[in-house]
């Protein structure tokens, strides 16, 4: 196949996960079906399989999609050149910055990823498929212990609380439970991680 | 012809001569080279010989770190050194005090150092002697390495060193290469217990191995054995930075270790750890016997 054609080929499935993701948020995983996302997508059934085979490797490709997309923006954080306090407030920025534009996307991490671990037991085992995300935690981690900023602790534990209060966040929004927009709790929510992480 | 050999130990424990006697071939070593001076082996020439008479060499084997204070018999070493390396046609620095200045850069006398090395910086008294200096660093030496440069030199066979000036032949490899833990270091397992033959101990015991320079588990030890196969994690004692701290376990920060096998990034080991933890081999979390 020719770049090009790759290229092409490539912007599809892009076009079926947004797609997809689109669907699942609205009229959840299970009620929603690969003819419904044909359908979407103006697409034939038959030729939706020529991408994905199954909406088990769909589910498993998005959340690979996913992984690599916030992996890409922390990766971009972890590389400059700024201090541990500032990095974890440009990270929760950007989470909450895609949690606002792309909600969909920490939807589906959270209320189909971590919520459906049957669909993601075979190929996604362990952090597999969220390799790219976790990895650039760990690094953004391991750099704050290495130049004096954050506590060694063990790492679970940080984790934890880094992703349990990011998408204790997210989720109440999702809820319509919080009465300001995410952003407004960007300064809180750094200074409350950064507090708890720091030496 | 036998080749002479001066064998001079400056600040040292005197443990690489005493490595050497474990070389099962030493007999012909005697054979082939006869040491004008040697802290153990019998030789025609006292110490005293050494610094005053005017004595014929052909390699020079220096054990121990330097410094300008250090005397034998009333001689610094640096005259001994320059006396003789003028004459000589190979220097070897046996181990990693010579070399690098390893544990004796510690010693009380000012600045000891190896002979052209300040741990992994250059020093420059004996620069002009670098060109003829082979670096066999170790804790002590391994006797082999020593007895085949020896041999190499004895043939003329060209030794291609490394920045160090350590040969290729023993140093162009880690000591993990060889190292009998290899499936536990692949697949992240470290239950280790000291002494035992499972798990690696690269994650919580310390070993050095994967960016230690070195054969160890190419060329075993008393021909058997070597640290890491006996259950006793590497402690890098070939590299610059010999001798560290708190040797018995691996400095991590936030579970991630602080350092990292040679030449591999840290995205790509923490994406390579992120997929073989995801996965328990059963063959290798059970005891071997």
């Amino acid at each position: 196949m020719s770049t090009k054609a790759q290229d092409k080929k490539q912007q599809k499935k892009e076009d079926i996960i947004q797609a997809s993701l689109e669907l699942f948020a609205s009229k959840g995983f299970y009620n929603t079906t690969i003819p419904d996302i044909a359908k979407a997508l103006k697409m034939s059934v038959g030729n939706m399989y020529n991408y994905f085979k199954s909406k088990d490797i769909l589910a498993k490709e998005i959340i690979s999609f996913i992984s690599k997309y916030l992996g890409n923006k922390l990766k971009e954080i972890n590389e400059q050149d700024i201090s541990t306090k500032e990095k974890t407030r440009k990270i929760i920025e950007i989470y909450f910055k895609i949690a606002s534009i792309k909600p969909e996307m920490i939807d589906y991490f959270l209320r189909i990823y971590l919520s459906n671990r049957e669909v993601f037991a075979d190929g996604c085992e362990g952090m597999i498929c969220v390799n790219e995300f976790v990895t650039e935690i760990m690094i953004y981690f391991e750099e704050g212990v290495a130049c004096g900023d954050l506590r060694d602790q063990d790492f679970f534990s940080a984790f934890g609380l880094f992703m349990g209060y990011l998408g204790g966040m997210v989720f109440l929004k999702g809820e319509n439970m919080l009465p300001q927009e995410l952003e407004d709790y960007i300064e809180d929510v750094s200074n409350n991680i950064y507090k708890a992480l720091s030496v | 012809m036998k080749l002479k050999v001066l064998w001079i130990n400056a600040i040292a424990c005197n443990g690489n001569a005493h490595s050497f006697l474990n070389y099962p071939q030493l007999e012909q070593i005697l054979e082939n080279f006869e040491f004008i001076y040697h802290p153990i082996i019998d030789s025609k020439y006292t110490l005293d010989d050494i610094i005053q008479k005017d004595i014929s060499c052909d390699i020079l084997i220096l054990e121990g770190a330097i410094s300008s204070e250090f005397k034998k018999d009333n001689e610094p070493i640096f005259n001994i050194i320059n006396k003789y390396a003028s004459k000589v046609s190979h220097i070897i620095t046996a181990g990693t005090c010579a070399t690098f200045g390893g544990i004796f850069r510690q010693s009380n006398y000012t600045y000891t150092t190896g002979l052209h090395f300040d741990e992994d910086k250059p020093t420059f008294m004996f620069s002009s002697l670098k060109q003829k200096t082979i670096s066999i660093p170790g804790c002590p030496i391994h006797p082999e390495k020593l007895a085949n440069i020896m041999f190499s030199i004895k043939h003329n066979i060209n030794i291609k060193l490394d920045e160090f000036n350590r040969p290729l032949e023993y140093f162009a490899y880690t000591v993990h290469n060889g190292c009998t833990r290899n499936e536990y270091f692949e697949y992240k397992i470290s239950n280790h217990k000291f002494g035992a033959k499972e798990g690696c101990m690269f994650y919580e015991h310390g070993c050095q191995a994967p960016y230690t320079k070195g054969s160890c588990n190419k060329i075993l030890w008393n021909e058997v054995n070597s640290k890491t196969r006996a259950g006793q994690p590497c402690m890098g004692c070939t590299e610059p930075t010999f001798p560290k701290i708190d040797l018995f376990n691996t400095k991590k920060n936030m579970g991630i270790p602080a350092n990292l096998p040679l030449g591999v990034n840290k995205r790509a080991y923490l994406t390579l750890a992120g997929v073989t933890k995801a996965f328990t081999i059963p063959r290798l979390e059970e005891d071997l016997f």
